[in-house]
């Protein structure tokens, strides 16, 4: 028997609340409206009134619309099928191709126990320099990728897409414009990989509370990949659009803001996306990039801010080159040591010299002499940036050692590097 | 007492109830199929009841059952603590993985002490003695320690024995003892008892005032900004500053008997790498692993925001309930902010006006109280047991002018503040040496350290001005100051904490290095040109560096050390 309820007692903004008993948290409904169904989500419980954020939006919803409680969270259709495929942030897909048929899987799953993690050990080589050598990539890690609108960060993301070695690759795009998500399927398509990619695409013009269910999707489905034994990478962008539709359900909500308008509890709803991120022992792993562009080039905007504090590390992408200062994988440790002996120690000395190098920039433009040492350092950075830093390098990890080695031994004498003077003997490029 | 939901919002639930409530006890918010959610009165207007939910409040409904009962949020002490890793509710996660796989269940709880392992006990106490809160009534072994059987700490009247089971073995639940009070009730003891995680735990004659250095091995915290046993300090630093590094490298390496990790709403891969490695490291001091010294309590991010708020506390009562014992506890609490936040989420959800940011009113005063738990405590019997407290804060955008830094800079006694500059330029361990402080004394003579630190602050300021007037403009005698606090900084304070020899130098060879690098920066280098100048501390610092790198007692060791020497000897000249 179907229960329809259609005394909805108030509709503002996206979240339309009704007069119904019976119904559970979290749990999903569908609105019928003149514009057709839509899916809703119970985000509040108040005696017998029930609020409701309306996927679709509550454009055309009228007061005695009718409103079925399916009594389940949210789902997505788990199966093969999937792959290859783009949908919506209703899970509807958005291809012109027919439903899938699967197992159904609830999102938001609960949290995984700590104790049946692995450590995290295995590097994701991506030929990049300046992910391989300074901050390497490793499996289950969760991290993202700071940057600013204008920036190459959806290309960054689809050539690490492509170019790491991962057996499934899921993509969310939040707030995407309809280009981008051409770009990324061309590329995937180009790149051969489409076959193995899943897309659940929400755009600019779609509605907004379909972008909050984007990356639920995607982990969801990524999650239960991976407890199948595979090796998943999740490729999320931008978070931004999805906490300023936090910010934009919370404020209906009449939710006290915390900072800046987010809602309070924005870094939980950050990290309970971003802790899905996973190494399972005895299974498979999901590993999570993230694109956060900062408003207005601001890492204290409570976006980058919180995200920086769930994340393990990120990458600052700005002026089309990944930022040697502030980029940090924090897992790299778990895998750098185990590469070459030199790894570390090339990329400690690398980025300190690089540091000192800019200090000597700052003084030659503000018309200072230049000692010796100056000149050894301004040399060096060109160097770096000219060998190492520029992003259309694609060298395997030994190689981008070995030139690293080749550039401090152009510039600089051993004891200089700071290196210590084991390992500098060991490599130290010979005739040089 | 039972009441009815009406309201859910978020991990807030608003029950309806008739009768006795007692705030702050602990409740179930019954799901319709049966699943019981631990929940917290939080406050009570009329016949409402607001409960704070533990756990994920999918499927609650309006007309579902609470139960209602009357103890406070409490955990369980006794033999067995040691080695568990629990959440912020003390359930053992190992055991739950045991019964219900990779995911955690809502409403399934585990008991928090093994109740099946059986314990030497040896009882102490004789009948006819009178003991009160505290005393210890026998003793079992547990791992490195003695672990104390205590008469309950509830009772805080004189209680008579009335009988104590002989020696043997016994499990935490079978009684081991009668006490009988004033009016002749009986009580019946077990090796655990329950105490309310938000009550401070000190059964003790006094404070005292805690003086004795808690060396952790870091050289920047031990010789420049030291912390002591009994003690807080706190470590505010934005996101990649190395907060967590630190705590672990001091989890790891700080010379105490117990340390409670409280991993409150940080990511769960920190967790797993303490909970893979610590089996593995061998204690030098005991010979033992050092997971058989620790307790961690891990509430990561994605876990249910309320069990956050109780995590810092569950962690505190365990590591207030060793300190009972005579033994020196540390709490690591990392982020204390992710807890502040829950309160914030809380606080939000009760619809409470509003403080600075949005946190509530009570922040700092909940911080202070917190802290306080932290003292060296005369016993009873004399003993002397240490609790000490670290914090972590992560302040928003790294921006120190924040509600939890400040009120936490209030009630700490060292502040080891990281900057981002200094982690960007891989200065690690990234704690700032010119805003940083302490008020304890440490194991470096505190006139020296002085000097180092004007040294410090004298260098940075003739850094500042060379960035004005180059180098060309500044005088050889504040061109060679920041050579030398530039030495210092690179020999002493930073450390290469994924090195084996430079991660941890005990205390002995800090002082050590101290006088050498002391040694160093007093030499007057004499009438050099800036280049050879800067030549000679560049070389004295790789000599150095090199020293750190070796291990005491290597031959390598005593070539560095020698060349130091003769660096000092010849004031940094080769001889001809």
């Amino acid at each position: 028997m179907r229960k329809y309820f259609d005394s909805i007692q108030r509709i503002a903004g996206n979240v339309v609340t009704v007069r119904a008993p019976d119904v559970g948290y979290d749990e999903l409904a569908i609105i019928s409206t003149s514009r057709g169904d839509s899916l809703a989500q119970v985000i509040g419980i108040e005696r017998q009134e029930v609020s409701l954020q309306v996927f679709a939006g509550s454009q055309g919803v009228s007061n005695n619309d009718r409103v079925r409680f399916l009594h389940r969270p949210m789902q997505v259709p788990f199966s093969e099928a999937l792959f290859g495929r783009v949908f919506d942030g209703s899970a509807r897909p958005r291809d012109g191709r027919g439903p899938v048929e699967g197992t159904p899987l609830d999102i938001g799953s609960p949290v995984i126990n700590p104790v049946r993690r692995r450590m995290p050990d295995r590097m994701i080589a991506t030929g990049i320099p300046m992910i391989d050598v300074f901050n390497t990539l490793v499996e289950s890690q969760k991290l993202p990728i700071f940057s600013v609108a204008g920036e190459p960060y959806n290309e960054l993301l689809a050539r690490i897409g492509l170019q790491a070695d991962a057996d499934i690759i899921i993509l969310g795009g939040m707030g995407l414009r309809h280009d981008d998500y051409l770009k990324f399927r061309n590329a995937f398509e180009e790149g051969g990989v489409l076959g193995r990619a899943i897309l659940f695409i929400h755009t600019a013009a779609d509605p907004v509370v379909e972008c909050l269910m984007v990356p639920d999707l995607c982990l969801a489905v990524g999650e239960q990949l991976a407890l199948q034994g595979k090796r998943v990478l999740v490729l999320l962008t931008d978070m931004t659009a999805f906490a300023d539709a936090l910010k934009e359900i919370a404020i209906t909500m009449e939710q006290i803001p915390s900072n800046r308008g987010y809602p309070g509890d924005l870094y939980t709803q950050l990290a309970k996306r971003y802790e899905k991120a996973v190494d399972f022992d005895e299974a498979g792993s999901m590993t999570v990039l993230a694109c956060v562009t900062m408003p207005g080039d601001d890492v204290t905007h409570p976006v980058p801010d919180n995200t920086g504090y769930i994340t393990e590390g990120q990458f600052y992408l700005r002026n089309g080159r990944i930022e040697p200062f502030g980029s940090l994988s924090r897992l790299k440790q778990q895998v750098n040591g185990k590469t070459r002996d030199d790894h570390r120690a090339i990329m400690d000395a690398c980025i300190q010299l690089y540091a000192l190098c800019r200090e000597s920039r700052e003084k030659r433009d503000m018309g200072f002499e230049m000692s010796d040492w100056d000149r050894k350092l301004l040399k060096y950075g060109m160097l770096f940036e000219r060998k190492i830093m520029d992003l259309s390098i694609n060298i395997p990890l030994f190689d981008a050692l070995d030139r690293c080695w080749r550039i401090l031994a152009d510039c600089f004498d051993p004891a200089e590097t700071g290196i210590r003077r084991a390992i500098s003997e060991r490599h130290w490029p010979k005739g040089a | 007492m039972k009441g009815k939901i009406v309201s859910v919002f978020g991990s807030l639930v608003i029950a309806e109830m008739e009768g006795r409530v007692v705030q702050n006890s602990v409740g179930h918010c019954v799901r319709s199929d049966g699943t019981r959610l631990l929940s917290e009165v939080i406050r009570v207007r009329g016949q409402l009841a607001d409960l704070q939910v533990f756990e994920e409040t999918r499927g609650l409904r309006a007309g579902d059952d609470v139960e209602f009962g009357s103890e406070m949020l409490s955990v369980v002490l006794g033999p067995g603590l040691l080695g568990q890793i629990y959440d912020g509710l003390q359930n053992p996660l190992p055991q739950l993985a045991e019964q219900v796989g990779y995911f955690l269940k809502p409403g399934l709880y585990i008991h928090g002490l093994p109740t099946t392992i059986q314990w030497e006990f040896t009882p102490t106490a004789r009948p006819g003695d009178i003991v009160s809160a505290g005393d210890t009534l026998g003793t079992v072994p547990e791992g490195i320690f003695t672990h104390r059987i205590m008469a309950p700490f509830r009772h805080r009247e004189k209680l008579t024995v009335e009988k104590v089971v002989p020696a043997g073995r016994y499990t935490v639940e079978d009684e081991i003892a009668v006490l009988a009070d004033a009016a002749g009730r009986n009580v019946s003891v077990s090796m655990q008892q329950t105490w309310p995680v938000k009550l401070a735990l000190n059964v003790s004659r006094r404070r005292l005032m805690p003086t004795d250095p808690l060396v952790t091995r870091v050289r920047i915290i031990d010789s420049v900004f030291p912390i002591v046993r009994g003690g807080t300090y706190c470590i505010p630093g934005p996101f990649g500053a190395g907060k967590t590094v630190l705590q672990q490298i001091i989890s790891r390496y700080a010379e105490i008997d117990v340390v409670v990790i409280a991993a409150c709403g940080e990511r769960a891969g920190e967790v797993v790498e303490t909970l893979r490695d610590f089996p593995k490291i061998i204690d030098p001091r005991t010979g033992r692993s050092l997971m058989e010294r620790t307790i961690i309590v891990c509430n990561t991010s994605a876990m249910p925001v309320a069990a956050r708020e109780a995590s810092v506390y569950t962690g505190a009562t365990m590591a207030e309930y060793y300190r009972q014992m005579g033994l020196d506890v540390l709490l690591l609490a990392d982020s204390t902010s992710r807890w502040a936040q829950a309160m914030r989420e809380l606080s939000g959800r009760l619809e409470e006006i509003p403080g600075e940011e949005a946190f509530p009113a009570y922040l700092e005063s909940r911080i202070a109280a917190f802290y306080e738990r932290a003292g060296t405590i005369e016993l009873a019997d004399g003993r002397r047991g240490s609790l000490t407290i670290g914090g972590t804060v992560s302040p928003a955008g790294g921006n120190f002018e924040e509600p939890v830094t400040q009120g936490t800079l209030k009630v700490v006694g060292a502040f080891l503040g990281l900057s981002r500059g200094r982690s960007d330029a891989r200065r690690f361990p990234a704690i700032d040496p010119l805003d940083s402080w302490s008020k304890y004394r440490g194991i470096i003579d505190p006139d020296k350290v002085a000097r180092m630190r004007r040294l410090l602050a004298q260098g940075n300021d003739v850094r500042q001005m060379m960035t004005v007037v180059g180098e060309e403009g500044t005088s050889a005698e504040d061109f060679v100051v920041a050579l030398k606090a530039e030495f210092f900084d690179q020999c002493i304070l930073q450390q290469n904490a994924f090195d084996d020899v430079d991660g941890a130098t005990p205390a002995e060879r800090q002082r050590f290095m101290f006088e050498k690098a002391c040694q160093i920066i007093d030499l007057e280098l004499g009438q050099l040109d800036k280049s050879h100048l800067r030549e000679l501390m560049v070389r004295a610092a790789d000599l150095f560096r090199n020293w750190n790198y070796a291990a005491e007692g290597t031959e390598e060791y005593d070539r560095w050390l020698q060349e130091i020497d003769r660096f000092i000897a010849d004031r940094g000249r080769p001889r001809p």
